[in-house]
């Protein structure tokens, strides 16, 4: 007998069909194999030319505890979490609970129906629609292995039914996924059969929720943020990475190391171009970036809070030698160990000005992995060109989460940016070298690497220094040091990628952000526009801020900066840093570790605005 | 740390080695440590060493943590480049500045407190890589910079200034080393250059991690009567138990060895060490006799000093990672950069 795919509810949707904009979400065990499964699923659907975006939930545990994974399925092409689930797949029987309560209304539930479901947690405006995966596996498949994992394809299979997905399109994902193992594709395909011919026999297939062909996706990938940015790594012309693991910065360093070896290892005789440490903690690891930038070498180290927090000594001494690295901070929930496989924007403080006594770093925020490829390559120019450590914020979000973001280009006409770097034939012209002299007025000195020629010879020392180079205890000759620096940190402010901004004359209100927060916020706007709520948008890409960052605020009357954290660090980081009224700054803080989404933004901003005019 | 520089007095007469340069061009700046301080000897004992290995200054790196040890690069070779870092963090600067450069000479020059407490973590991980460099530990059993707190390598029973005997057990940077993997492990004192000499020489040919342990007294807080690291108690009980004698790669040899006590060992660079046993009993090849040995007779109150484990075959960290032969920091970009197509190409996994 076939059950009603539809209840009451649902079928009164019906008239409006959600056709490829929709959010499926799946509660999986951590550990059962459910991420290819899932990732299957995600990348038929892009591959079907539709624009996706997904995310993992998972918790800090290797196996046995609840994890999600979220696809939306959307046709305008927004990244960002939706905030609502409209068909759950409820894998795991300990979560049932609060998987059902999470189903928006009118919305499906498919779960493994070998065990019945408790009546008491059945909702009349959800439709259950049951499947008997584990009881169908066990009959079918021999090891307990094999059945486990078959039983995440069997729920795939039954989705290309429901959803009305392309089942060639996943038989070509499997042929590529086991190439190398070719007897591995039938027997997955046997289970998306099982699936999907249990959906079409029982239920009304496909859902009103579901998806069509589109062709938007053909310029676009799938790429997680720590992919893109070992990438760029290797871009830049990085050499030597040195790293501790930490979630969830450790992806980063693994695809540096991957692509490296990919094409900068010689595959006859092992040699690499590269050099890759695990060091034994962060303070070593930041220690080695500095050793090998000294002696001229592009260096770089991926951490996340904890880790720069280890490494704040060192980075004052980066800062007061002005030597150049690069620090990928991807960062996660703090304070302190705080929720390791969680989102959050918490380090923008802690970064600016780590480490003790006056100091300040030029500090990155890209929002998607697109960015952090582009901007890890500008990372090491302006940490060359700056002789200083730059910091590029990403967060889990970006960091783990694929998304859907442009090819990534590249410009073969591109050459590094070494900074002021005096070479031998430079130095034998001088008649003697001064590391701490600043001869074109903009606060960056000439250095020299060691080894290269005897006149570039110099003693590096994070002890008070003049302008020679020598040791000092004169106060107004470590004055003239420090005072440079800050004139150095001027010349930052006027090389640093801009921020962007999208505006129209006439608009009062406006919103900044920056990082992950920019696809939420974006999708915000569009919505605030459609309820007849105008607002310019600003999204910070670094600091120290240029002048379009302090002009953009006085230029409107109120201003929302939305972050992921509690304090609003970057509204304490704009009051600090520029002439900007405070009271124009209204922070709008979402900090939970999920990411961000529109609709947080939208009830805030318009709750807001309704207040001031209600005034 | 001051840099005043020595007031330039060419004397004619003075020895050039074959660069042409005295062993004045091997100078630094002036030292500011106290009168007597054993780590001035050892500044004079380097300076001697390159001297006569004639390596060219600007291809040396000196580097150092924090103490009045760890001052002491300002004092020597003022030609070469230096990098005068954080407490205990030497060895991270030296992994990092010869991962990207391969091919300079690396000396590190540490203290007790630098290595032994801060830095245990590092120094012991460098030893581990099998770095490539001379690392100097001028060892005095207190932190003297910071005004004579006791060291760990302070041993038990030795007393501080004010009588107060220490109660922890010493970290014995020897025998961590011969532990951790460092695969040259030497000890010496500062007031004997007839010893320190050739033991910087070999250490700095050895291609991978040489340890050199100087017992170096701090004469302002740990030189009386009661410490175990005072230049008196040193002289008294100090034993060698080997004499290296280093001899350059193209040199002839002129020291005459009678066979069978002298065991020659020739380096990477070919240069070789004429090891001459003193202790007929002990053996420097072998990890475990060597450190039963140096535990047992320093339980009796001695110093034992010289070569005591060397094992030139231990592969050092470039080897491991098999990188390049070309230092990183000279390979070009268009090595490094895959470039557009292959960008392009790469990209096709990811849809
Ligand atoms: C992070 C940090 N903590 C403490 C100090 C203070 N400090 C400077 S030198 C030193 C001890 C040095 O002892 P040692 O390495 O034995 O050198 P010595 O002066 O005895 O040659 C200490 C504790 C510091 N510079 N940095
Ligand atoms: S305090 Fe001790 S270690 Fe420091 S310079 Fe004086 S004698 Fe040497
Ligand atoms: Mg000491």
């Amino acid at each position: 007998m076939k059950q009603p795919a539809i209840s009451k509810q649902a079928a009164n949707n019906q008239m409006g069909l959600q056709l490829n904009d929709f959010v499926i979400k799946l509660a999986n065990v951590n550990g059962t194999g459910s991420a290819s499964a899932n990732g299957l699923l995600s990348k038929t659907i892009f591959r079907m030319g539709v624009p996706i975006s997904a995310k993992n939930f998972f918790p800090s545990n290797i196996q046995g505890l609840p994890t999600w994974y979220e696809v939306r399925v959307s046709k305008d092409g927004y990244q960002a979490r939706s905030g609502r689930v409209d068909v759950m797949v409820a894998m795991n029987a300990e979560t049932y609970a609060d998987d059902v309560a999470e189903v928006s209304a009118g919305g499906y539930l498919l779960y493994d129906s070998s065990w019945p479901m408790n009546k008491e947690l059945l909702r009349d405006d959800v439709t259950f629609l049951g499947i008997p995966l584990a009881k169908h596996c066990a009959a079918e498949f021999d090891s307990a292995r094999v059945r486990i994992l078959m039983k995440n394809v069997m729920y795939v299979g039954a989705l290309v039914a429901l959803l009305d997905l392309d089942i060639a399109v996943v038989e070509g994902l499997l042929e590529e996924q086991f190439a190398a193992k070719p007897k591995l594709v039938p027997l997955n395909m046997r289970a998306v059969k099982m699936g999907y011919d249990y959906a079409m026999e029982h239920f009304n297939c496909p859902l009103p929720v579901r998806v069509a062909r589109m062709d938007v996706t053909h310029n676009q990938i799938m790429m997680d943020g720590n992919t893109a940015a070992g990438l760029g790594c290797m871009y830049a012309g990085a050499t030597v990475g040195a790293w501790y693991p930490i979630t969830p910065s450790t992806s980063l360093m693994d695809a540096f190391d991957g692509f490296c070896q990919r094409f900068r290892q010689d595959p006859e005789t092992g040699e690499k171009h590269y050099c890759v440490i695990q060091a034994e903690d962060e303070l070593s690891a930041i220690g080695m970036v500095i050793g090998a930038s000294w002696n001229g070498a592009r260096a770089f180290t991926p951490t996340s809070g904890p880790g720069i927090s280890l490494m704040s000594e060192f980075i004052g001494f980066a800062y007061f030698t002005e030597l150049p690295a690069v620090l990928f901070d991807v960062q996660r929930v703090g304070p302190s160990t705080g929720m390791p496989t969680r989102t959050q924007q918490g380090d923008v403080m802690m970064c600016a000005y780590a480490s003790h006594g006056d100091t300040k770093h030029v500090c990155l925020y890209p929002a998607d992995p697109e960015e952090c490829f582009y901007l890890s390559v500008k990372a090491f120019d302006l940490a060359e060109q700056l002789q200083t450590p730059v910091f590029v914020l990403s967060d889990l979000d970006i960091g783990m989460n694929e998304w859907q973001c442009p090819e990534l280009q590249w410009d073969d006409a591109y050459q590094p940016n070494r900074g002021k770097v005096l070479d031998a034939e430079a130095l034998d012209k001088i008649e003697r070298f001064y590391r701490y002299m600043d001869i074109d007025g903009d606060g960056i000195c000439a250095r020299s690497l060691p080894g290269v020629h005897p006149k570039g010879a110099f003693f590096t020392r994070g002890s008070g220094h003049n302008k020679y180079g020598a040791y000092t205890e004169d106060p107004d000759q470590y004055q003239e040091v420090l005072d440079r620096l800050t004139r150095k940190f001027k010349t930052a402010a006027s090389v640093v990628p801009e921020a962007v901004i999208h505006q129209q004359n006439g608009v009062t209100d406006a919103v900044i952000a920056y990082g992950s927060s920019d696809c939420a916020v974006r999708e915000a706007l569009d919505r605030l526009k459609e309820q007849g709520m105008h607002l310019n948008y600003l999204r910070i890409r670094a600091f120290p801020f240029g002048e379009e960052v302090e002009a953009f605020i006085n230029a409107h009357q109120g201003v929302f900066v939305v972050e992921q954290n509690r304090d609003a660090q970057m509204v304490s980081l704009l009051t600090l840093e520029t002439g900007v009224d405070k009271n124009k700054l209204v922070p709008l803080l979402h900090y939970g570790g999920f990411p961000l989404y529109a609709e947080f933004v939208v009830n805030q901003v318009s709750a807001h605005l309704n207040k001031r005019k209600n005034a | 740390m001051s840099y005043i520089s020595k007031p330039v007095a060419r004397h004619p007469g003075q020895k050039k080695n074959s660069l042409g340069l005295t062993a004045r061009d091997y100078e630094g700046g002036m030292s500011t440590l106290c009168a007597g301080c054993g780590h001035d000897s050892i500044t004079a004992a380097l300076i001697q060493a390159f001297f006569e290995l004639e390596v060219p200054p600007h291809r040396v790196a000196k580097l150092s943590g924090i103490g009045c040890s760890s001052k002491t690069p300002a004092y020597f070779l003022s030609a070469s480049h230096g990098l005068n870092s954080v407490h205990g963090r030497m060895p991270s600067i030296a992994t990092g500045a010869n991962a990207a450069c391969s091919d300079l000479t690396y000396v590190g020059i540490s203290g007790d407190g630098d290595s032994l407490s801060i830095g245990l973590g590092q120094f012991a991980h460098a030893m581990r890589r099998n770095l490539n460099m001379l690392y100097i530990i001028e060892n005095n059993g207190v932190y003297g910079l910071t005004k004579g707190q006791f060291s760990a390598s302070a041993d038990i029973g030795s007393k501080s200034k004010r009588g107060v005997p220490n109660r922890f057990e010493p970290i014995d940077p020897v025998l961590t080393a011969i532990a951790m993997g460092g695969s040259f492990v030497a000890r010496s004192f500062s007031g004997d250059k007839q010893q320190l000499v050739p033991l910087i020489k070999a250490g700095m040919a050895h291609k991978g991690f040489a340890l050199l342990d100087i017992i170096s007294p701090c004469v302002t807080f740990n030189d009386h009567d009661g410490s175990t690291k005072s230049y008196k108690y040193t002289r008294d009980n100090f034993t060698e138990v080997t004499h290296a004698d280093f001899v350059p790669p193209a040199q002839e040899i002129t020291i005459k060895y009678d066979q069978g006590s002298v065991q020659p060992v020739t380096l990477h660079d070919g240069s070789r060490i004429y090891l001459r046993k003193i202790a007929e009993d002990y053996d420097p090849s072998d990890r475990s006799s060597a450190s039963a040995y140096i535990q047992s007779h320093q339980e009796k109150g001695e110093v034992v000093t010289g070569l005591l484990y060397m094992n030139s075959d231990a592969p050092d960290m470039h080897a491991t990672n098999q990188t390049v032969a070309t230092p990183l920091r000279d390979q070009d970009y268009s090595v490094l950069c895959p470039g557009a197509d292959a960008l392009k190409a790469l990209q096709h996994g990811y849809r």
